[in-house]
């Protein structure tokens, strides 16, 4: 039995006053890839957040690959972690955002570079060698020069795979990713997405609400509602025969907004 | 009263030798207003609440009052306390510190509007804070600021005959002691404004090209 890549054990989050996860607890297994969907305000995004240390619990641990998120070690005991061991964990981690966040002042090549000539001190050159091939897989080889201003909301999030994927984490966090793109662009982001699911072994969690790439994507689906775990199963289980009341209503509505099953 | 040619070639050096020192005063009033208004906007944004306060009561003080009084402390009652200053170091901190205030709300303007996704990004990315200051936020926040930085070191430009007031010898004060030495007034005054105007002219074609290349708003 191999250990989980990820273990959330009991953790808490609110915002002000408002509890977005109250002791939630979930086990991703390595190489894992998991959809996450549920109704907009019911901490799927958080999670994805948190465990990109943009946001800090409030209660709880998290263990990515073998060591602590938020705590470190000390004497002995369990103290809250500094932005340096922070630092050493977000190394594991890569994340790829709805509105893409490309650095709009450097090229698409300057894009992909930057962080690993920054945080791994990894040479121009070879840093640009490793560029061109993620480029390459992404379909944009051709645009290494173009400013991310110029290019389509499809190809720019295709630009933030590829610079996530510079800095090759273990385990890969999409939110929403084609929420933000024009209908006619979805489909060469998820097309992207399915290749790098087949290809590598990367652990992969994605928030979304394209329910027909969850099912053919993921391995596991969890169905969220007020920052709880409703329902989780394997794709059919969930899309075909959903036990819970709030999954079924959940489908039932996006199917009615026209989104794909 | 005519206008007397000879007379302005007559004066042309005295004022020259003034427009120098208001050139200067200009530079180092700049220098000074961009490094404080740096100091002021870092304390502001990232200083304890406390101290942040206590520099934002400051700032709303300097811009309160005129900076002709401003200047007047610096050079006639700082001496009651000891502090005896040169009339060109009062007037130059006297102006840095007066544009300064305006300019700290520039520099925090640009960096405020550097959206928060490209902080995450950065962070996700895994730079160090340092990183992402001088790699990701900077190189955004500072062009947008640069067509109002120069805007108000021109408006300082055009406030420096306030120096006259004590006793700097910039243009200002040059025309007004020929004048009043040979009791015309007309020709070093219009010197004055036409020497002003050329330099107002000039930056201001600068300016408008700065805005040009720097105002254009990437899609993020």
């Amino acid at each position: 039995m191999t250990a989980p890549i990820i273990r959330i054990d009991n953790i808490t989050k609110s915002f002000g006053r408002l509890t977005v996860l109250d002791g939630l607890s979930m086990n991703v297994m390595p190489g894992e890839k998991l959809a996450l969907i549920g109704p907009s305000g019911s901490g799927k995004t958080t999670i994805l957040r948190i465990l990109m240390t943009l946001e800090h619990i409030n209660g709880g641990q998290i263990e990515v690959d073998g060591g602590q998120l938020f705590h470190m070690e000390k004497a002995g005991a369990l103290v809250p972690a500094d932005e340096r061991h922070l630092h050493t964990m977000r190394e594991k981690i890569g994340m790829v955002f709805q509105h893409f966040n490309l650095f709009p002042h450097k090229c698409v090549l300057d894009n992909v570079t930057l962080a690993p000539m920054l945080t791994k001190g990894v040479p121009r050159a070879d840093a640009e060698k490793n560029a061109m091939v993620l480029l390459d897989m992404v379909g944009l080889a051709d645009k290494a020069k173009s400013m991310p201003s110029q290019l389509s909301g499809g190809q720019k999030q295709r630009v933030a795979i590829a610079r996530a994927l510079a800095l090759s984490p273990k385990i890969m966090l999409f939110d929403e990713v084609t929420s933000a793109l024009d209908p006619e662009l979805v489909e060469e982001v998820l097309n992207v997405m399915r290749k790098l699911a087949e290809e590598t072994d990367m652990t992969m969690l994605l928030v979304t609400h394209e329910m027909g790439f969850a099912h053919d994507f993921a391995d596991r689906v969890l169905f969220f509602d007020r920052g709880k775990i409703v329902e989780e199963g394997k794709p059919d289980d969930i899309f075909s025969h959903p036990k819970q009341e709030r999954t079924q209503a959940f489908l039932r509505k996006i199917i009615a907004a026209g989104h794909r099953v | 009263m005519e206008w007397d040619w000879d007379f302005v070639w007559q004066i042309m050096p005295t004022l020259l030798q003034g427009f120098k020192i208001t050139i200067l005063a200009t530079i180092l009033g700049a220098a000074v207003a961009l490094v404080i208004g740096l100091v002021f906007a870092v304390l502001r944004m990232t200083a304890p609440r406390p101290i942040a306060r206590v520099t934002g009561f400051i700032v709303e003080f300097i811009r309160g009052t005129p900076l002709l009084v401003q200047l007047y402390f610096l050079f006639f009652v700082l001496p009651d306390i000891g502090i005896r200053l040169p009339a060109l170091v009062a007037g130059v901190i006297g102006l840095g510190i007066h544009y300064g205030t305006y300019i700290s709300e520039v520099y925090r303007g640009g960096i405020e509007n550097v959206p928060r996704g490209q902080w995450e990004a950065a962070k996700a990315t895994n730079l160090t804070t340092r990183q992402a200051w001088i790699h990701v936020i900077l190189p955004q926040a500072i062009p947008p600021m640069i067509p109002a930085l120069a805007n108000y070191i021109i408006a300082m430009f055009k406030e420096t005959p306030l120096l006259s007031a004590i006793t700097v010898l910039e243009l200002m004060n040059q025309a007004k002691s020929i004048a009043n030495s040979n009791y015309r007034y007309i020709e070093p005054m219009t010197l004055v404004g036409v020497f002003f105007l050329v330099i107002s002219l000039i930056s201001v074609f600068f300016l408008r090209k700065l805005e040009a290349r720097y105002s254009r708003v990437d899609e993020r």
